[in-house]
């Protein structure tokens, strides 16, 4: 589905309050928030929204025009159903604009208790096809898809002509090197992942400590990586980390590093995607300032004139303050670094 | 009494090994066999007419057959094969990916393997009324929630438990054999090849860790849930999977065997299991805990007590 006209929406993090006003007033077409429990993919102590904060955040986005999505996209498992159930019941009596759920389950009870309630695709339900996309449209009326980040800019254009709903992409960001919502490294060092917890690396697991060799950074006991005096220690997710294989030491999944997919905006225009997406609800009201502001701003200018579009040094910079390793990457949507 | 059955090969073998490897399987006491590339669509030295042969030989064989399908579906080519797979007549298709379920939905009864996340009961039903007639219960799930999931399981529906083999962890559009090598995806020459078990990747400590297997990663430690046969046969699991390996897996599977028909002890099964793993074993999903650890049979005697 290709719309030539096409104004991309800017979705922004909101991890609390102050970040969800912050991006509304720096330009969030929407801000995709979640409760504070392991209903949703960033489960983290201090992090998220009890239902009197998502109200006031409702209230303050709508008053000037922005939407609230709120994301229930983890998995339940019986125990803890009736959690997720609730949260989606919350979200549709607090009036929120759309859903972003990844169980087909809790998409099931959606459809039937709040019909008319309007249902996204999250990432983490990992559709990179049409076909399969086509499944979750006809079976819940869900009308846009988060597409994991893994496809290449040749496979986004694709899926977004032959898709049956629109299509939202991650614009900015920690990287996922894996297929969100099929990535179970987290829960294999710690027993808890993102699809049955809703954090990945989970803090509670880490360890750091300094040794003679240089900082050591743990995960359940698991050496994920050790940094020399010169070398700056970033947070051990599992994925970032050095390890050997046969006799090599290196980054053999992916290095600590952001995605950034500002320079593709026009192409991305082209290809009639719908949204973009910025990641990052667990960081701070200043990094969504940042990340905001510099993403509208290149937005706007891309929709003003795609031809002569090009990412200002000023943005560019903004942006790579707040990144992981301080560096970014095309990640997927560039073919070699696949 | 549950049945065995032999999970797809993860890895990339070539044709005559594979051709061998069938035929030994043929011989062992397996019921079902699942056969085909559910990693890479790189991996083409099997055409699609000797993956037919194979499964003619092993149905031949009184074994039932399964194809098994692409886990992450990208390009428009893969979706294609996926297309004609669903499509044929002959054989059970196992999905992989929800491109697959919705091209089987509605039209052949139809298997979902361990990629397909149900994770609870509305899901499952969801599934088995399009017609899902078997599942792999997701490896990362506890032996807690199976037993919930089972008191609610839709009529007609068979359960399979990934019981013994590296746990297919995750997926990612990047090639990590390729990685390894220095090489591109677009020119990885193949070389996941030339490493029949995967490419080990250790901490550095030297700890085995993980297992790259080009857009895979594996577990080091093999899953091995040979303690827990006398629990599934009581939650009433039908079916339990092993994950081929290069070397030992018609052993593994008569070990299996004899400890389902009670001809072998848990604790002499244990050990030869330990010594045919490549790096060590785990069970620690099972238990609900991290995947890699080790819950011993003894420790969980005590707490059974406890409690």
């Amino acid at each position: 589905m290709t719309n030539s006209n096409n104004t991309m929406e800017l979705v922004c993090p909101a991890g609390n309050l102050p970040s969800l006003k912050i991006a509304v007033n720096n330009g969030a077409d929407a801000v995709y928030i979640g409760f504070k429990d392991d209903t949703n993919a960033r489960h983290f102590a201090g992090l998220n929204f009890n239902d009197q904060r998502a109200q006031e955040g409702i209230n303050y986005a709508h008053q000037r025009g922005s939407k609230i999505f709120i994301a229930i996209n983890t998995y339940p498992q019986p125990s803890g159903w009736q959690r997720w159930q609730d949260a989606v019941d919350h979200a549709a009596q607090l009036g929120v604009d759309a859903l972003i759920l990844a169980d087909i389950g809790i998409m099931d009870y959606a459809t039937e208790r709040w019909p008319d309630l309007r249902l996204h695709l999250s990432v983490q339900g990992s559709a990179t096809s049409q076909e399969s996309i086509e499944f979750y449209h006809k079976n819940f009326g869900i009308q846009r898809v988060v597409v994991p980040r893994v496809l290449s800019l040749k496979q986004i254009k694709t899926v977004a002509e032959n898709s049956p709903v629109p299509i939202e992409v991650f614009g900015f960001g920690s990287l996922c090197v894996m297929v969100e919502g099929r990535c179970l490294l987290s829960s294999y060092v710690t027993g808890q992942s993102p699809n049955t917890f809703g954090a990945c690396s989970p803090a509670s697991a880490v360890q750091w400590k300094e040794t003679d060799a240089g900082l050591e950074t743990r995960l359940n006991n698991v050496l994920i990586d050790c940094h020399g005096k010169n070398e700056s220690a970033g947070y051990p997710t599992l994925c970032k980390g050095r390890f050997n294989v046969k006799n090599n030491t290196y980054h053999a999944l992916e290095e600590p590093t952001s995605l950034n997919t500002m320079a593709l905006l026009p192409e991305l225009q082209k290809a009639g995607v719908a949204a973009i997406k910025i990641e990052g609800r667990q960081r701070s009201p200043a990094y969504v300032e940042q990340v905001t502001k510099a993403w509208r701003a290149a937005l706007d200018a891309c929709h003003h004139d795609p031809d002569n579009y090009q990412p200002q040094v000023a943005w560019l910079e903004a942006l790579e303050k707040v990144s992981e390793g301080s560096q970014t990457t095309l990640g997927a949507y560039y073919r070699p670094w696949q | 009494m549950p049945k065995l059955s032999l999970g797809p090969i993860l890895y990339y073998w070539d044709r005559d090994t594979l051709f061998d490897f069938y035929e030994k399987i043929a011989a062992t006491p397996v019921d079902i066999v699942y056969l085909g590339e559910t990693v890479c669509s790189k991996r083409r030295l099997m055409r699609d007419q000797d993956w037919l042969e194979i499964a003619n030989r092993l149905k031949n064989a009184g074994k039932q057959v399964v194809l098994s399908t692409l886990t992450l579906i990208e390009a428009n080519s893969e979706l294609s094969k996926l297309k004609s797979i669903c499509k044929n007549e002959q054989y059970t298709v196992e999905a992989n990916d929800m491109a697959a379920v919705n091209l089987l939905s509605g039209e052949h009864s139809f298997v979902t393997g361990p990629a397909i996340n149900i994770y609870n009961s509305r899901t499952l039903k969801l599934l088995s009324k399009q017609g899902l007639k078997r599942w792999v219960f997701p490896v990362e799930l506890s032996r807690d929630t199976l037993a919930d999931m089972q008191n609610a399981r839709p009529e007609g529906v068979e359960t399979e438990v990934f019981i013994y083999g590296r746990l297919p962890l995750a997926f990612s559009a990047r090639c990590f054999t390729a990685r390894y090598h220095n090489l591109q995806k677009d020119d990885c020459q193949l070389r996941c090849i030339d490493d029949p078990d995967g490419l080990l990747m250790s901490t550095r400590e030297d700890n085995p860790f993980l297992v790259i297997n080009g857009i895979q990663t594996q577990s080091a430690k093999s899953c091995n849930l040979v303690t827990e046969i006398d629990d599934m046969k009581q939650l009433g699991v039908d079916i339990l999977r092993i994950s081929p390996q290069s070397k030992s897996t018609v052993d593994i599977i008569n070990i299996f065997h004899a400890c389902l028909h009670n001809k072998k002890s848990i604790q002499d099964a244990i050990d030869e299991l330990e010594s045919l793993s490549p790096t060590g074993t785990c069970n620690g999903y099972w238990h609900g805990g991290a995947g890699m650890e080790s819950v011993e049979q003894h420790l969980k005697d005590e707490l059974t007590e406890k409690l």
